[in-house]
């Protein structure tokens, strides 16, 4: 055996996804769509509106069935799975779109984002870890969560993706429609997350913000990859700064 | 005078108690599928079919008791479960993809489906429903009668209602339902088996239903096959009438509608009784289309 082997089969990807499409009827969304994830590190998705980035989310998630292509998940296959079979493997989605339910209040979309955890003592510890994250959120616990404001209700998305415990941390636009100052403290939220050991796939139309915490960098238009690299060098590429940064 | 009126309201009170049992079902699966479930009303016939049955296998009919009158109800309810489990399985969620009129005419095919299975396997002739319970005498208070049955009927109604009250609101199984309701693919992402909530919400709308069956067929003892067709449509209006999908909006609307029959029959025209529903129905529409208790949510895009 190659000395090596160990080292490739020690597999640091926690996610890979291989020449994933989507169609919605004869529409095609994404189309061979690859790429992987490191444990640990922040990747981003980025590009217009419409390129695709929030299909790939739901595909993973398995909320749209892909017409082509792998997801694999340590080491799970999970275009096989039922959207709610993905989250028991901890890959935790916050919607764009602040997608939370309106019609409960803060504490009872927590305690849904703990559905597929087995172990109800650590729910408190949870509750405990994301309140201090988000300290606006325990004020406001009780609270009917539709009037919540709108950095509130983006808080409570993601807090209640990691009341789910995640390994992957699927994030759907978190700035979309919030005040620049609102947006700094979630990328330093999510910042901090990545640093307490959570594996981030962010999806951005807010490049320059979502480069500067990523690690690595995919950039999506009609429904293709058509950049990829580390952070720092999609944001010294040329066709991004003009595309995407508005230089 | 007032005495008269009062009498009026107790028996509206009982009479909606029962239609409130029927419009919990609608507004239950209205919540989670966004369906009208126009099998509803046959459901409920079914469960006093069930009832019936299964008070003459057990001989309940030979003496009146409570326990009696229990087992009648368990034996409805669980039946009306089963039925609305396969109706979901085998109906509705093959369609769950589908544009939603489809279900509806699907919904509408179920309801004939019953209906007239229910003829065939039961005759069309009514049957006397067997008087599981019947307590004796009556509770004066001076002039005012109060039927035992009717306090019996109204008690048990309140308490399947309280039960549902807390399974919705307080436990776990509750919130995973409002949180379908809300959104099925976001309840998927919480990790909640979405198809499995919808069955469950569909059984315990049905059991309600298969209840009011057995109740009814204590008050008004005799059922049919097409027994369901006219409460059906009447609680479906009670829970438009309350805001389709909010629960409290069910009861308060099936209240309201029991007392204004009472009323309407005892007071002015005893033959418009049917036609009431209906006319409540057009007024809702017109003026208030979200119902009494409904909110107006604005789909985003």
């Amino acid at each position: 055996m190659s000395p090596y082997r160990s080292e490739t089969k020690n597999d640091s990807f926690l996610l890979s996804v291989s020449d994933l499409s989507v169609n919605y009827g004869v529409i095609r969304a994404i189309t061979e769509v690859s790429f992987k994830i490191k444990k640990g590190e922040i990747l981003t998705l980025i590009g217009a509106n419409g390129a695709g980035k929030t299909t790939v989310l739901r595909a993973i998630s398995g909320l749209i069935p892909p017409s082509g292509g792998q997801i694999s998940f340590e080491g799970f296959e999970l275009t096989k799975l039922a959207p709610h079979e993905i989250v028991q493997k901890r890959v935790c989605h916050a919607p764009e779109g602040r997608g939370i339910f309106l019609n409960l209040s803060v504490e009872e979309n927590l305690d849904l984002g703990a559905w597929s955890s087995p172990d109800q003592h650590s729910f408190a510890q949870d509750l405990e870890h994301v309140f201090g994250l988000f300290p606006r959120l325990k004020e406001r616990r009780r609270q009917n969560s539709g009037t919540l404001s709108g950095g509130e209700q983006q808080m409570l998305a993601i807090a209640r993706a990691l009341m789910g415990r995640p390994r992957l941390l699927l994030l759907d636009e978190p700035s979309l429609g919030l005040a620049p100052q609102i947006i700094e403290k979630i990328f330093e939220i999510i910042q901090k997350i990545n640093q307490e050991g959570t594996t981030v796939l962010l999806v951005e139309q807010n490049a320059l913000q979502a480069l500067q915490i990523a690690r690595h960098g995919i950039v999506l238009e009609t429904g293709r990859v058509i950049l990829r690299g580390t952070a720092q060098e999609l944001l010294d590429s040329e066709d991004v700064r003009k595309a995407y940064l508005g230089e | 005078m007032a005495l008269e009126f009062l009498q009026h309201l107790v028996n509206g009170l009982s009479l909606g108690s029962i239609y409130a049992l029927i419009a919990l079902g609608y507004t239950m699966v209205f919540g989670v599928l966004k369906l009208i479930n126009f099998a509803h009303g046959d459901v409920y016939m079914i469960g006093a079919f069930v009832g019936y049955f299964s008070a003459r296998f057990f001989r309940f009919d030979d003496h009146s008791s409570l326990t009696g009158l229990f087992v009648t109800l368990g034996c409805a309810m669980s039946g009306s479960a089963a039925l609305a489990f396969l109706i979901e399985r085998f109906a509705y969620r093959p369609l769950r993809k589908a544009p939603r009129v489809n279900l509806l005419i699907t919904a509408v095919g179920v309801s004939l489906f019953l209906q007239f299975t229910g003829q065939l396997v039961f005759g069309s002739d009514p049957k006397f429903f067997p008087q599981v319970y019947v307590p004796t005498g009556d509770w004066s208070y001076g002039e005012l009668k109060i039927n035992v049955l009717q306090v019996v009927v109204f008690g048990i109604s309140i308490l399947l209602m309280g039960l549902l009250q807390f399974i919705v609101f307080k436990t776990r199984l509750g919130r995973a339902m409002r949180a379908v309701s809300f959104n099925h693919d976001l309840a998927s992402l919480m990790g909640i088996p979405t198809q499995k909530i919808i069955s469950i919400t569909f059984m315990i709308g049905s059991a309600l239903a298969g209840a009011a069956g057995v109740l009814v067929g204590l008050i008004y003892p005799k059922i049919d096959p097409l027994m369901g067709v006219m409460p059906g449509l009447k609680c479906f209006v009670a829970a438009v009438l309350g805001g389709i999908g909010n629960i409290t909006g069910a009861v308060v609307g099936a209240l309201i509608l029991g007392m204004a029959e009472e009323l309407l029959v005892g007071y002015w025209a005893p033959t418009y009784r049917d036609a009431l529903a209906f006319a409540i129905l057009i007024l809702i529409l017109l003026f208030r289309p979200t119902g009494l208790f409904g909110v107006n949510r604005t789909e985003k895009v």
